[in-house]
């Protein structure tokens, strides 16, 4: 941990020229206190900034657009990690965030689920486990591996590649959290050492190619695991070329007008933005329709930097809900997504919003499971 | 153009190579020019007149260089002149043959920057020197297909003959002691801000676009308006794709602010009911006239709310621009009718070619990099070869004008010592 260093040397904050672009761009700026601008002032004003009784610094979603936008690439959410590794590390932090992450350290998961069913979803579907060899590694993630719902796409990715013929395998139960969000909550030191713990794991398979179910493992895997020399895909890039490449084709048709969510770690931070919605169009009989913000102006559902794990301090208002009257003016039957984070967020939304009867949410991968 | 000028009034010869079938440049685009409100076209077409018809002045439009060699004193320009299937000596500039064209309003002008249209055979706009009309060999049919009905429309009609499908491009020879490059700049292209949506929405206009909807030559004859949609409330962003690292244009556009001020003032004027936002980062009136003018729009109830918007999207029919006012510490929505991008000046796609074509270099902002920034502001590394306007830099247009002079001057010492005055040129 680097707690001898000021907030000032841990963030490179003195470009900023107050313009307000990443304010104006926060997706929770207008509905809680978080004003990323006035922070990064603040600390250049006050050359440290104490955090205690800032709520409103785990609203962030550390979606990316205030980094993307800056025209003067500073990183104004590095301030907000580095000042909630402060709180972590004073033991100040929502008790849901703090069990998520003592969950991660213990059984590998931020869910308290128990390591050795982390598999059990696959079973009877003929995956085999990494160590018998295969081209390419599943890493299935830790949302796929436990949650009824999110298990649905893990299982239709594992059709896809069936019938794509695609020689794969999992890590099984020695599959453990990436962590993009444990170091986006703050911890650092704990992202450090279960990267270190994964890196081994993939070295000792041998593993040439890595296919995650969640933009945020992608994300991680692709961006921060320094020294992983190996070719990682989201699974929306690497379906689209068995799809281009003839190795996948369908066999059904899909009457259904879709529109697509673009998940903030897939998108904004990735740049993956066509895969998707060329998977989507390469479906028979799939009407595809554009919401108005979509791409770089996309919408975050509020489910990443360990919003999965706490509410925020406004959970009334919630940017899911306002999606759908998006997703109701396009006519769209199904509101489709690829990302788990953005599943459960849009499902627990439509329920809660009644849109549930009107919009299906599904992963591209449920899309293309019932055509194939 | 302000160099040619000078070069011929000094009694020497000078060749204006101009990419364009038309002289004129980006000035003819504009409106009026700040701050002094002066129509833009009409202080312009004199100029280009006194170009046109200057004895020492050999125009060459529609034209490029292709190759130089020599060195000062002793330059060998070739000069590739493009064919316009049209035979110059006969036009007349009558236009029968742009009204016959059967592409006629179906392309986008660049000239009204894709906001009004023109045909196949064409002049940039009606000012234009010199008035020969010019056939598009991109979209004529009868260059593209060998086929245009029976026979082309535009032979059907000319009443002088002058159009010639058979023209081929000409390669000229000149022989010249100094080059002046007043190449000028690319508009910012602002796709490149995804945010902001342009493309997507057509209430979604760049400052180049404005100045033709609020010219009096323009599509619009002047009004500010789309279509049919009434306009209540008008946003101007300023700095778009200027002061920004993130797109490698680190630098100030210098002339986005108070071209802003202008056209806020100009949208004052023409819907007085209009509700006038600027958002802005900083306010830079540094030239003459400019801090007061910067005053008078204020005063005429123009809003000016600091901050930089981070994003367009529609809602209910109407545009939102999404920006935190900083002043005020929140984020806010603010509608709009017409939301106008303030795009900065960048360097010319074809910057790197002619760099290489005349042994230049660039500075880090892309422009043509001048031989000293104090000293030598026109001239450059290369003995003989100086630079003018835009292509060194963003500037406005007295700048641009004195550093046209500015060359011109350079250009004129060097001639001097070799005595060449009344025979020798230049560009």
């Amino acid at each position: 941990m680097e707690a001898e260093q000021s907030l000032l040397e841990r963030c490179d904050l003195w470009g900023c020229i107050q313009c307000g672009k990443c304010t104006g761009g926060c997706p929770v700026s207008f509905k809680t206190t978080l004003n990323i601008r006035r922070l990064v002032y603040q600390a250049l004003v006050e050359g440290e900034l104490s955090p205690d009784g800032m709520a409103e610094l785990w609203d962030c979603t550390t979606c990316g657009t205030c980094v993307l936008r800056c025209p003067k690439e500073v990183e104004p959410s590095d301030l907000i990690i580095a000042l909630r590794t402060t709180l972590v590390d004073g033991g100040v932090i929502p008790p849901s965030i703090r069990d998520a992450l003592t969950s991660v350290f213990r059984h590998g998961n931020p869910s308290l689920m128990p390591p050795d069913e982390r598999a059990d979803w696959a079973e009877g579907l003929g995956v085999k486990n990494i160590s018998e060899g295969a081209d390419t590694l599943y890493f299935v993630g830790c949302i796929p591996s436990y949650d009824d719902r999110a298990q649905k796409v893990a299982k239709a990715l594992v059709k896809v590649f069936q019938k794509a013929e695609v020689d794969f395998g999992i890590l099984g139960v020695e599959e453990k959290c990436c962590c993009n969000e444990v170091r986006r909550v703050g911890e650092e030191g704990l992202f450090e050492y279960m990267v270190e713990e994964q890196r081994e794991l993939f070295k000792g398979y041998g593993v040439q190619h890595i296919v995650t179910t969640s933009p945020h493992c992608f994300n991680t895997f692709k961006n921060e695991y320094e020294g992983l020399d190996i070719k990682v895909q989201h699974y929306t890039q690497f379906v689209a070329e068995l799809i281009e490449g003839g190795r996948l084709t369908f066999t059904g048709e899909l009457n259904k007008v879709v529109t697509y969510h673009d998940p903030c770690f897939l998108g904004k931070q990735n740049g993956v933005f066509d895969e998707p919605r060329r998977i989507l169009r390469s479906i028979p009989g799939l009407e595809f329709r554009e919401m108005d913000r979509n791409r770089d102006r996309s919408l975050c559902c509020e489910g990443g930097g360990g919003r999965m794990w706490w509410e925020g301090t406004n959970p009334e208002e919630k940017l899911a809900t306002s999606r759908f009257e998006e997703v109701l003016s396009v006519g769209a039957d199904v509101m489709a997504v690829a990302c788990p984070f953005c599943l459960l967020t849009f499902e627990l939304a439509a329920k809660a919003g009644g849109y549930d009867e009107k919009v299906q949410v599904l992963d591209i991968m449920e899309l293309v499971a019932q055509v194939i | 153009m302000q160099a040619a000028l000078d070069v011929a009034d000094a009694g020497f010869k000078a060749y204006l190579v101009e990419k364009e079938p038309s002289i004129g440049g980006r000035m003819a685009q504009l409106s009026e020019t700040f701050p002094t409100l002066d129509c833009s076209s009409c202080i312009l077409t004199p100029k280009m007149v006194s170009v046109g018809g200057h004895p020492n002045i050999e125009l060459l439009t529609y034209a490029e260089v292709v190759a130089v060699t020599g060195k000062a004193g002793h330059f060998r320009v070739k000069v590739r002149k493009k064919p316009r299937y049209v035979d110059v000596d006969k036009c007349t500039g009558c236009g029968s043959c742009a009204e016959a064209c059967r592409l006629k309003d179906r392309l986008d002008s660049e000239f009204n920057m894709a906001m009004g249209k023109r045909g196949a055979a064409y002049v940039p706009f009606p000012q234009a020197v010199p008035l020969k009309y010019t056939i598009d060999p991109e979209h004529c049919l009868m260059i593209q297909r060998g086929k245009c009905g029976k026979t082309p429309a535009c032979s059907d009609a000319c009443p002088a003959g002058a159009i010639d499908f058979d023209q081929e491009p000409q390669i000229v020879d000149l022989a010249v002691e100094a080059i002046i490059v007043a190449t000028g700049f690319d508009p910012f292209d602002p796709r490149l801000k995804p945010e902001y949506a342009y493309g997507l929405y057509d209430n979604v206009i760049t400052g180049l676009q404005f100045e033709r909807l609020s010219s009096a030559s323009g599509p619009t004859y002047g009004e500010i308006k789309l279509d049919d949609r009434q306009i209540h409330d008008v946003v101007f962003i300023q700095c778009v794709g200027s002061r920004d690292r993130s797109l490698g244009n680190a630098y100030c556009s210098r002339v986005c602010c108070m071209y802003t001020a202008k056209q806020a003032h100009l949208v004052r004027e023409k819907l007085p009911d209009a509700r006038v936002t600027v958002f802005y980062m900083d306010i830079r009136a540094f030239g003459k006239g400019f801090e007061e003018f910067y005053d008078r729009v204020r005063e005429e109830q123009v809003l000016y709310r600091r901050g930089n918007p981070s994003e367009i999207y529609a809602r209910g029919g109407r545009l939102v621009v999404r920006a935190e006012d900083t002043l005020l510490g929140q984020p806010v929505e603010v509608e709009a009718d017409l939301v106008v991008l303030a795009i900065g000046l960048v360097p010319r796609a074809d910057t790197q070619a002619l760099a290489q074509l005349l042994g230049l270099s660039s500075s880090e902002d892309g422009f043509f990099q001048e031989a000293h920034p104090k000293f030598r502001p026109t001239e450059t590394d290369v003995d003989g070869v100086f630079l003018a306007g835009c292509c060194q830099g963003p500037k406005d247009i007295p700048d641009a004008v004195a550093q046209g002079k500015a060359a011109a001057a350079s250009a004129i010492v060097l001639m001097s010592r070799s005595g060449s005055q009344l025979a020798s040129g230049e560009e």
